[in-house]
């Protein structure tokens, strides 16, 4: 029989939590994969050991409260507008590194502009792009996101594609606008997902020190509260409908 | 030859319960205890401690961050 306090011992130490994230409770929902982006984004700015000169640009949503949980200097924009102002500030302090953080209702409709501008333009910044299919923090509406026959608050019978459209696959126009080095999709919703989305943050921060232009992390993340489920299930009824119509992989990679 | 042991450690005032750990764990060590804590959740606890091998698999898929894992080498435990 092993004694686990004899296995909790400062040199057994294998995974603690990073500095870089503040001390604060996460005021999302329990499970929900904001927390799980907002880690990985700090472990890699740890990593990076570039906490000094990073500057996060905070979406409207959910994760508008994100400059209260990582320990950098955070802008918050106006609606959809996390791209622009995510220009002023790279163009402003180039030897910063710049990143947005924005769900599918800020950046794939209210910023659609903005976005697509500013990947066209190739601005040197880090966009992450979490997309949970709905419109969260209002009450889980549809966004353009939204699956078909997916019902959410607005269209409680499911979205009907003959009336509201399909949903938009932003990251696939994105990646054919010269600007974008690198368009990627994933998740965090296994252990083997939050390794392989680590790597693709770090890849994303490593492109814009080298210069290469815009890089678009996407995360297909999960909305427990706004799909009525419960985490574990949210996350199994992700894969079985969102993995199919947002497949997870590199779009563009160059 | 033992597997490597391992064991972690739960920030239960910060834990919400949220149950993804359980499903991450490998060995299914993490199961939600039956008490509450300040918030109300059922958090998470080690309800089967030998199996652990100190993967790290809770501690990077918890979206609170509230797991720290410990690893013993192996053999450095009997």
């Amino acid at each position: 029989m092993s004694d686990i306090n004899t296995i909790i011992k400062p040199e057994n130490l294998t995974y603690k939590r990073t500095e870089v994230l503040s001390d604060n409770d996460l005021s999302y929902c329990p499970g929900c994969g904001h927390g799980t982006v907002h880690k990985l984004i700090a472990e890699v700015i740890e990593e990076m050991d570039i906490q000094d000169t990073t500057i996060g640009i905070a979406p409207v949503g959910c994760s508008v409260l994100a400059y209260n949980y990582l320990e950098i200097d955070w802008q918050q924009a106006a609606h959809g507008r996390a791209p622009a102002l995510a220009t002023a500030v790279k163009r402003l302090m180039p030897e910063k590194n710049v990143f947005s953080y924005q769900g599918d209702g800020d950046l794939a409709a209210i910023g659609t502009a903005e976005t697509i501008h500013a990947c066209n333009r190739g601005e040197n910044i880090v966009m992450i792009f979490i997309n949970n299919g709905i419109y969260g923090m209002t009450g889980g509406q549809m966004a353009p996101t939204t699956l078909p026959g997916m019902p959410a608050s607005t269209c409680p019978a499911g979205r009907d594609v003959s009336h509201d459209g399909e949903p938009i696959k932003i990251s696939e126009i994105l990646a054919q606008l010269p600007g974008t080095c690198y368009v990627t999709r994933q998740s965090v919703h296994t252990a083997a997902n939050v390794r392989k989305t680590k790597k693709a943050l770090r890849k994303a921060f490593e492109n814009q020190k080298a210069n290469k232009g815009t890089s678009l992390v996407e995360v297909v993340s999960n909305c427990n509260s706004g799909w009525k489920m419960t985490p574990v299930k949210s996350n199994e009824w992700m894969e079985e409908n969102m993995f199919p119509y947002y497949p997870l992989g590199d779009i563009k990679n160059k | 030859m033992a597997k490597a042991k391992g064991a972690i450690v739960v920030d239960k005032a910060r834990c919400k319960g949220c149950g993804v750990c359980t499903t991450a764990c490998p060995t299914k060590v993490i199961e939600l205890a039956a008490e509450v804590n300040g918030k109300g959740y059922h958090y998470a606890y080690m309800a089967n401690p030998d199996a652990c091998i100190g993967c790290s698999n809770c501690g990077i898929i918890c979206p609170d961050t509230c797991i720290t894992v410990y690893r013993a080498k192996a053999g450095a435990t009997a």
